[in-house]
């Protein structure tokens, strides 16, 4: 097997493998925030689409304007929970189902997010501007410095947040919402607060996931986004079928869906590396999120025993 | 305790399919009745506990819960003041979150929702003596996912987070209508023993007239969105089944029609 390819076409492969690595764990970010909108308030949210490129567009143009990296990354934080706002607001008080409330925040983004850049992208010089993470931050940096052990720990921590916060009374209440909407209402939890709530809080990842990414690559731009919902379903989606098994507690299915986004990157560079033409990415993406979604429909319609009907009334 | 003044309800207005389901309805229940309620098929039933539950704006009337009026409240807002029981078993409980879990968001209903934890440890306790007065094996089970419950231990769980934070009125929705027999014994058993316990208001909506008049201190039938007959104390213990097929023929001029009602008898 191994000597079909030559030693040079490996080291590519292993020299590519660290950014694989960095971007699955940004992108774990965006999907964690998926993973509470599709999982915990079962919305399929495509406002993640626009939010994360507002992200991406708020952090570079505030760093442009010389405020400082994190001062910029919560510029981004509290514009993509704006966002989510928004599609909350769309949503609950005027009564648009989710998905369509998402597919017009996210129409309307694709504008806000070239007017917030003047232009449809816009860079930023990894040695003029003192960025957190970057594609030069993979390899010769020093410890501290290095952007997967920085993203990793970011990782960490934001899912330690996740998991306090939805073992607190509003996140349980939170929970209940998505799980059961008619009991959260009869045990006086006001689910439409809660939805708002919840898509902000997933928004608001998205789009510092956003703002990290645009600082990995150096650049925001407006169509970043684009398709970034199966990405984040992706990771969701490769997490549970390869961890969903061992990982129960709350904390490891975040952990997961973040591991799931570094399986997805690496599978990608695998096939960028096998030189199949890039431009096919996104249909095998969705083509593979397709099917996978498809699974426990197909699994309860075909694979199920017949239930006995009847008995007893 | 609860006072309906002439309430309302039309759905699909202005369809074929147009359906006055409330007709100008009073009723007053004072503190501590037990009332049960029966009536065909469309007489109203449900659709008077979810207007006083606020699933919706009634389109006329008033609906005072102990002198409060309630009639433009929110549903989750009326939620402090009620206990909710449904039908459907899958309903009233949080199926991917835990027996404790849900227990304690009935603990806190009515309160605000704050950033303190879910639940603290001090009420496992009372969580794990109140599920062993169930008599179900749930008290070993605080942890499990109430999806993995059977019909009718959801619906006992259900009706003990419906009375954990005592109520100010307990509604019943049909909430036996979906277990097996033996089952719907035990948690009307139950109904009647949280009920005395606790000294509750409580409209229970039934399809068994046997239990409609063996249960309560009140009986309330019901046709096309209004009450048609209400009897309580001496009287309503010397009812019988003929009696109310009688007095719904009666008052109503229509034969009782409703299969499930004559068939569980």
């Amino acid at each position: 097997m191994l000597e079909m390819f030559t030693i040079t076409e490996l080291t590519k492969l292993f020299n590519a493998l660290p950014g694989a690595v960095a971007q699955g764990l940004i992108w774990g970010i965006m999907a964690i925030g998926v993973y509470i909108t599709y999982r915990v308030l079962d919305i399929a949210d495509l406002t993640v689409d626009g939010s994360l490129g507002t992200g991406g567009a708020v952090c570079i143009m505030l760093m442009l304007t010389g405020h400082n990296v994190w001062v910029s990354m919560l510029g981004a934080l509290l514009a993509g929970m704006l966002a989510g706002m928004v599609t909350g607001i769309l949503h609950t008080f005027m009564g648009i189902p989710a998905i369509l409330s998402g597919i017009l925040t996210q129409l309307g983004l694709y504008s806000v997010n070239l007017k917030i850049m003047g232009k449809a992208n816009q860079a930023i010089n990894v040695d003029k501007f003192d960025l957190l993470v970057s594609l030069r931050f993979i390899r010769g940096v020093p410890i501290y410095k290095n952007t997967i052990l920085l993203v990793a720990v970011i990782v960490v921590i934001l899912i330690a947040i996740l998991y306090w916060f939805f073992g607190t009374e509003l996140g349980c209440s939170l929970r209940a919402t998505g799980c059961n909407d008619k009991m959260a209402r009869a045990q006086g939890i006001n689910a439409g607060f809660n939805r708002v709530l919840g898509l902000m809080l997933s928004n608001g990842l998205v789009a510092f996931s956003g703002a990290l990414l645009s600082q990995y690559q150096g650049f925001a731009d407006v169509n970043m986004g684009r398709g970034a919902i199966v990405i984040g379903l992706a990771a969701v989606i490769i997490g549970e079928a390869v961890f969903g098994k061992i990982f129960h507690n709350f904390a490891l299915k975040l952990l997961s869906v973040a591991l799931g986004s570094i399986v997805y990157y690496l599978v990608y560079q695998a096939v960028i590396w096998r030189g199949i033409d890039t431009d096919l990415l996104k249909i095998l993406s969705a083509v593979v999120v397709a099917i996978f979604l498809a699974i426990p429909y197909w699994k309860s319609r075909y694979f199920t025993k017949p239930v006995k009907k009847g008995g007893n009334k | 305790m609860l006072e309906i003044k002439g309430i309302s309800k039309t759905f699909n207005v202005g369809t074929v399919n147009e359906k006055q389901a409330l007709n100008h309805l009073s009723l007053t229940l004072n503190d501590g009745d037990f009332c049960t309620i029966i009536g065909g098929n469309g007489a109203g039933k449900s659709t008077m506990l979810n207007a006083i539950a606020g699933v919706w704006p009634v389109d006329e009337g008033q609906i005072l819960i102990d002198g409060q009026d309630v009639t433009k409240l929110p549903e989750h807002k009326r939620a402090k003041f009620l206990g909710r029981v449904f039908q459907d078993p899958m309903n009233g409980t949080a199926a991917s979150m835990g027996i404790e879990e849900n227990l304690a968001l009935a603990l806190r209903r009515g309160s605000r929702r704050t950033l303190r934890p879910g639940i603290r440890s001090q009420e496992r306790k009372l969580y794990r003596d109140l599920l062993s007065k169930l008599g179900l094996g749930l008290e070993t089970r605080l942890t499990s996912k109430v999806g993995l419950l059977s019909g009718g231990q959801r619906q006992a769980l259900t009706l003990l987070m419906a009375t954990l934070e005592r109520p100010k009125l307990l509604l019943l929705d049909e909430h036996t209508a979906a277990l097996d027999p033996k089952t719907a014994r035990k948690v009307l058993d139950l109904t009647q023993e949280f009920v005395e316990e606790q000294n509750l208001t409580a409209l229970m909506v039934t399809h068994n007239m046997k239990d409609a008049i063996a249960m309560g201190n009140r009986l309330i039938m019901m046709h096309e969105g209004r009450i048609i007959y209400d009897v309580s104390g001496e009287e309503k213990k010397k009812l019988t089944v003929d009696d109310l097929l009688k007095k719904f023929s009666e008052v109503s001029g229509e034969e009782f029609a409703n299969d499930r009602m004559m068939l569980a008898n």
